[in-house]
């Protein structure tokens, strides 16, 4: 091992944090990134200010029959409610689209924009800028959900009353484990995103379209959603990623149900373990041409 | 400087590169899916080397179990092959629902409306109990939950899908002891003093009509258990068999299945997939409704004796299943004994006159033979001519001339029954 070898080996972990905060940084001034954050911010908004009309004259959301989607019935018992109910309704499609938009232009956009081979000059290694454009997708992943969550939670507390927390149970429990339960929901959330962050990485390391990857992406997403929902394709939905996102709903439960969300977390795990190592595979063998 | 190109232009060393480095996701998949296939195989065997016991042993253990407290899932899965007319309609207003859309069924809350949806598929159960007094059941759903509380003298229905609750007050002394049957040791009168006792009548009783044996052991929810199967000896009967998973340290039943002797799925089958003894926390029983929740009151009275009803049903076929067959109805006939009874009844002839679609009326079961046509199917005997609506477990025969018959018997059984009966 040469020296210059022991040097470059010393210093990996604070490059790759370089690395990092440089992707990190790439994501977050993009104007469509701050557009997708904006839309993910305005969901909760507009729930809260939906539900509160409807039930400015005394009725009760959601019909009384216990229809429309999760939690929004619950929102006027407590403002809190409306961080779990904005989570439910932006987990099946908004917040995978961003996550697919910012994943699938990771390493394709470049591609396309002609600056990968530059990126590759750089004393890095394909596998450590691979990680690294990983991680700061997961970063967006968890960025994205608290956007959610704090702008559903800023929402709720405006329009509606806060307090004591009645869980999904019967069970009641104070506001700040109220609180709590729902910083531990908007990680889980964000821990579901982690599948398709990595589905989104790979086939961002197939084309040379930042265009035609985050379609691709996203396409998948709505194709695998939608098989999901028919009855006769029951026998592959448990291995399909979408399948238990919305078992974060569990943590609102007294006691809190594990299994759910245990399947949930293997599933994630094998999808990043999966098409991690199939993009690792790709990015590291591929003739880079642009 | 790291190379921009991943390799050195050798051609030969980089495809196999290549290839090693694809094997790794390959190998991903291939690891999880041969856990997927492996370990719900891996987790299923195993059945704990427990001293023999015999089957009055057992049920002197069941009878003599004394646990007041337990928390844990159920997992309820039934398959009666209902028509889908019937287990469709599970929402507001459902067959069992009583009064249509009359007064007081309003509220969804309302257990009698929720509780209907067991009847068919899958469902978990979350259930605590602390006690004769203080018990809980919740129904796990998609991001919602129908909870049932019973906490001293009133009982809570919540169901967060619909921010809609139900409260009954006043519940009758005796109602609460009667109630408490999840502790499992309630004696109602006439029942013997000791369980051994009770295991020999219990014994006794079953004995001309069915085998009763203790059948191997197994892992129950993370628990030894013993594995009680009661055979009926009646070979007209639908069912195959009752399999009764007893806890071997604190005698609680774990599991019940009541397999169809057709073979095939479980008609019933209930089984703790997680339990704990430990006493559940008191919070766990108390009830506020929420702010903006709609609450249903009333107060016990008849209603108590509905509600009972429908409790004791269920915890019949989470303990034990009815072993006493249809003997607890009245005023009417019942045909045979065990397994093999029929019930006999009469229906009052503008049941089978009426129109179905007259206002309000929604039993969809005798409605006329117009509906019943549609799930059920003809057939004829001695008796005449006469509609056989079947299910996995139970089968009905309702003769154009009035009569119905009912049992956990086969078709053919009714048949031969009805012709019995008309000669």
């Amino acid at each position: 091992m040469s020296q210059a070898d022991t040097l470059t080996r010393s210093v990996w972990p604070i490059r790759s944090l370089g690395l990092f905060r440089s992707e990190l940084v790439t994501v977050l001034r993009r104007w469509r990134t701050l557009a997708l954050l904006a839309v993910l911010a305005g969901v909760p908004v507009l729930i809260g200010i939906a539900v509160r009309i409807e039930t400015g004259d005394g009725g009760s959301a959601g019909g009384g029959g216990g229809g429309g989607p999760a939690f929004v019935a619950l929102i006027t018992n407590n403002g809190l409610f409306l961080v779990f109910a904005s989570l439910a309704a932006t987990l099946p499609f908004f917040l995978p689209m961003a996550i697919g938009v910012v994943a699938g232009d990771a390493v394709a956009g470049e591609a396309n924009a002609g600056t990968l081979r530059y990126l590759l000059v750089a004393p890095a290694g394909r596998t450590r800028l691979l990680v690294s454009k990983y991680a700061s997708v997961l970063a967006f992943c968890l960025i994205g959900t608290l956007v959610v969550a704090v702008s559903a939670l800023v929402t709720g507390a405006l329009l509606f009353p806060l307090g004591d927390v009645t869980l999904l149970s019967g069970t009641t429990v104070p506001f700040s484990e109220g609180l709590l339960r729902a910083l531990l929901v908007a990680l889980v959330v964000a821990a579901s995103l982690t599948g398709i962050a990595a589905l989104g990485l790979f086939i961002s390391t197939l084309t040379n379209s930042g265009i035609a990857a985050m379609a691709t992406t996203v396409g998948l997403l709505i194709t695998v959603q939608i098989v999901d929902t028919i009855p006769q394709l029951h026998a592959v939905q448990p291995y399909l990623f979408p399948h238990y996102w919305l078992s974060f709903a569990d943590l609102v439960r007294d006691p809190v149900y594990w299994d759910e969300m245990r399947s949930n977390f293997q599933l994630q795990a094998l999808y990043v373990a999966v098409f991690g190592s199939a993009a690792w595979a790709r990015f590291t063998t591929r003739d880079i041409l642009a | 400087m790291a190379p921009i190109q991943p390799m050195d232009d050798d051609r030969e060393p980089r495809r196999r590169a290549k290839a090693i480095r694809y094997a790794v996701p390959v190998a991903a998949a291939g690891v999880a899916a041969a856990t997927i296939g492996l370990v719900p195989a891996l987790a299923s065997v195993g059945s704990p080397d427990l001293p023999k016991i015999t089957a009055e042993e057992l049920i002197a253990k069941v009878a003599a179990s004394d646990t007041q407290t337990i928390s844990g899932s159920v997992r309820i899965s039934t398959d009666f092959g209902l028509p889908a007319l019937l287990t469709g309609a599970t929402g507001a207003g459902g067959p069992f629902g009583g009064g249509g859309g009359g007064g007081r069924g309003d509220s969804s809350a309302d257990p009698k409306e929720q509780l209907t949806e067991l009847l068919a598929g899958s469902h978990t159960l979350r259930v605590a109990a602390d006690g004769p007094q203080r018990q809980k059941v919740s129904i796990v759903r998609n991001a919602a939950e129908y909870s049932l509380i019973h906490n001293g003298d009133e009982v809570w229905a919540y169901d967060s899908g619909s921010n809609q609750a139900y409260h009954l007050t006043g519940l009758p002394q005796e109602a609460q002891g009667k109630d408490g049957a999840k502790g499992g040791h309630e004696v109602p009168e006439g029942w013997p003093a000791t369980p051994q006792e009770a295991a020999k009548k219990i014994l006794d009783a079953a004995d001309d009509s069915s085998t009763v044996t203790v059948d191997g052991t197994a892992r129950i929810a993370g628990r030894d258990a013993y594995q009680l199967v009661v055979t009926p000896k009646a070979t007209d009967s639908t069912v195959g068999s009752i399999r009764i998973g007893v806890d071997a340290g604190t005698g609680v039943p774990l599991k019940f299945t009541l397999a169809p002797r057709g073979g095939g799925k479980a008609i019933v089958d209930v089984a703790f997939t997680k339990v704990d003894f430990s006493r559940p926390a008191a919070s766990t029983f108390d009830f506020t409704p929420p702010k903006g929740a709609e609450v249903t009151t009333e107060k016990a009275g008849e209603k108590a004796g509905e509600k009972a009803d429908a409790k004791a049903e269920r915890e019949a076929r989470e303990e034990f299943g009815d072993l006493g067959g249809p003997d607890a109805l009245e005023g009417l006939d019942v045909l045979g004994k065990g397994w093999d009874s029929i019930a006999e009844l009469k229906l009052p002839p503008e049941a089978l006159n009426e129109s179905p679609s007259k206002g309000g009326e929604k039993a969809p079961g005798l409605g006329g033979q117009g509906l019943l046509g549609t799930f059920g199917k003809e057939v004829k005997g001695d008796f005449g001519t006469g509609t056989v609506v079947s299910t996995r477990l139970v089968n009905a025969l309702i003769t154009d001339s009035g009569k119905v018959y009912v049992g956990t018997v086969t078709q053919d059984a009714l048949i031969k029954a009805a012709d019995a009966a008309a000669r």
